[in-house]
């Protein structure tokens, strides 16, 4: 089954083209890395496939159902980029978890026993049910990364989209969320994820998009990193195009 | 003497304290929201409500809940589109609406300055029973969205793009947390005025928050210090014969500074306590300590 089909996409802010014309399929069960420079148009690419950011040419699909016609959102678990701007009122580890439940939960319905052991199971699988009761406001950047990946496997979402999980995530919560997410993609789950760098998650991607200037630049094996970057003690801090690192024809 | 033996000074307390309960339980959202100014928006424009409803002799109140959400939704949409020109579209809606009101009482044949003042700067002690009841009501509207809509209100004030991926009715959220921002305006009108409302929203929520780890429980707790608030602004404007509205208002950020430096000194007594004696079995925290009022 076709679980994301993305036709022919053109997204442009004020003006700018930040997509031009692009396409992208994702089948049940796979997991797709879309990889490109900061600026790249990849982080707009997925948004644009959850209807978050308008196109302007082209259509998109979730679930073989056109996306204005969509209704399954409760398929979908979404993980942003990072929590929004410190928000002004404190919320616990738990209370941003519990929300990720809230498309399965029915309107005006209080919460069902299972509704309380997914995100049980979603805060054991990121590794932080100890942290449930603490302000989300005082973890790491790490471990709020993965309190909003508990939010979307809360959800118990069929298709799991990422926007950049492991940027400026420490070591450890790298490694809990590689865990967290082999589980998932175990379990039958498919994964769309955007990442600068793969890390640890490397061996879970079956296919790499890589996006380039609003065009997709490659569609198929994850590329090999090439020269320095390929040293494992290569420390990748310094931002740079994906044509630097030449991996791909 | 105790001021509470009179009638009015009873159905004062009473309203205060259905302010006292609605304004920081809508005010929790619009802090999480960061839009804790919007209720000083909203409130201008209900005088314009206020003014119409003084010159069509209809009831003032219900012409300000009208107007107040209409105002709230036209604000909504400009949030919502969320450009840079929204900043000049709000100015233009609140001192509209506050022109508005002030021209319109004016026409209206109520020249007194006492008239405006009230429904600026309120004035409890004139509240008669019908207002009680019409407070009551609307009380309980509020109440009952905020605290029934919490998981879905509190998903779309936290994160509103995660919201809309989850499928919930956000535009619809939105725009019942906008109208319900507007009920809770005219509520709070006669007990603080609509120029001190804001006030009854933030500053009891930013006094919980200090000390409280939750989203639900800063709730509560801004709920509590709301009522609390109220009801010690209502005795002190009773029995130093102070302006109400304003005597409320003063009680509530002198709990707010009370509370930040107790927990300024909470921490501090902490800080030194840690340096004298460090405990060998526990390793650093990166957590900082827990806040504990009661030192």
């Amino acid at each position: 089954m076709t679980v994301v089909e993305v036709r022919d996409a053109v997204v442009s802010y004020g003006g700018r083209p930040a997509l031009s014309g692009v396409d992208m399929t994702v089948h049940s069960g796979h997991v797709v890395a879309v990889l490109g420079a900061n600026g790249s148009g990849k982080s707009t690419l997925i948004r644009a496939a959850l209807g978050l950011v308008p196109l302007a040419r082209g259509e998109v699909r979730l679930f073989d159902t056109p996306l204005r016609r969509f209704r399954g959102w409760r398929r979908i678990g979404y993980v942003p980029q990072r929590l929004g701007a410190a928000t002004g009122v404190p919320a616990t580890v738990r209370e941003v978890v519990s929300s990720g439940r809230l498309a399965r939960r029915g309107f005006l319905r209080l919460p069902t026993s299972a509704d309380r052991q997914a995100v049980h199971n979603a805060l054991s699988a990121v590794d932080l049910a100890d942290r449930a009761e603490h302000p989300v406001g005082t973890l790491s950047g790490g471990q709020q990364q993965r309190t909003l990946i508990a939010r979307a496997l809360a959800g118990e979402p069929e298709l799991l989209v990422l926007d950049e999980p492991t940027a400026g995530v420490d070591a450890d919560s790298q490694e809990a969320f590689a865990a967290a997410l082999r589980e998932f993609v175990v379990g039958g789950g498919t994964v769309l994820l955007v990442a600068h760098e793969l890390g640890p998650l490397r061996p879970l991607v079956d296919r790499a998009i890589v996006v380039h200037h609003g065009r997709i630049a490659h569609d198929g094996a994850v590329p090999q990193p090439a020269g320095h970057h390929a040293d494992p003690d290569h420390e990748h801090v310094h931002p740079h195009a994906w044509s630097d690192s030449g991996g791909w024809p | 003497m105790n001021v509470f033996s009179y009638d009015f000074m009873v159905r004062a307390l009473i309203g205060a304290l259905v302010t006292g309960a609605t304004a920081p339980a809508l005010g929790t959202y619009l802090v999480q929201r960061r839009l804790a100014l919007i209720g000083d928006g909203i409130g201008h424009i209900a005088l314009t409500g206020v003014g119409l409803g003084l010159l069509t002799s209809t009831s003032p109140v219900l012409a300000a809940v009208v107007v107040a959400a209409l105002g709230a939704i036209a604000v909504e949409l400009v949030r919502e589109r969320g450009r840079t020109s929204g900043d000049i579209a709000l100015a233009l809606l609140f001192y509209g609406g506050i022109s508005g009101g002030v021209f319109l009482v004016g026409l209206s044949g109520s020249r007194t300055n006492a008239n405006l003042m009230a429904y600026l700067f309120g004035s409890p002690l004139t509240t008669s029973v019908s207002d009680l009841v019409v407070m009551a009501v609307l009380g309980a509207v509020v109440l009952a969205i905020t605290l029934l809509l919490r998981p879905w209100l509190f998903a779309i004030c936290h994160d509103e793009e995660y919201a809309r991926v989850s499928g919930l009715p956000v535009r619809l959220l939105n725009l019942t947390l906008a109208v319900t921002t507007a009920v809770t305006v005219t509520v709070a009108m006669r007990a603080v005025g609509l120029l001190l409302v804001s006030a009854l929203m933030v500053v009891p929520v930013a006094t919980a928050q200090q000390v409280t780890r939750g989203f639900r429980t800063t709730m509560a707790a801004a709920m509590g210090i709301g009522l609390l608030v109220a009801a010690a602004g209502i005795w002190a404007a009773g029995t130093y014969d102070t302006a109400p509205g304003a005597t409320t208002v003063l009680v509530a950020i002198a709990g707010f500074l009370v509370v930040a430096v107790g927990v300024a000194i909470a921490r501090a007594v902490r800080r030194t306590q840690a340096r004298r004696q460090p405990a060998p079995d526990q390793p650093a925290s990166a957590e900082p300590p827990d806040v504990v009022l009661t030192a």
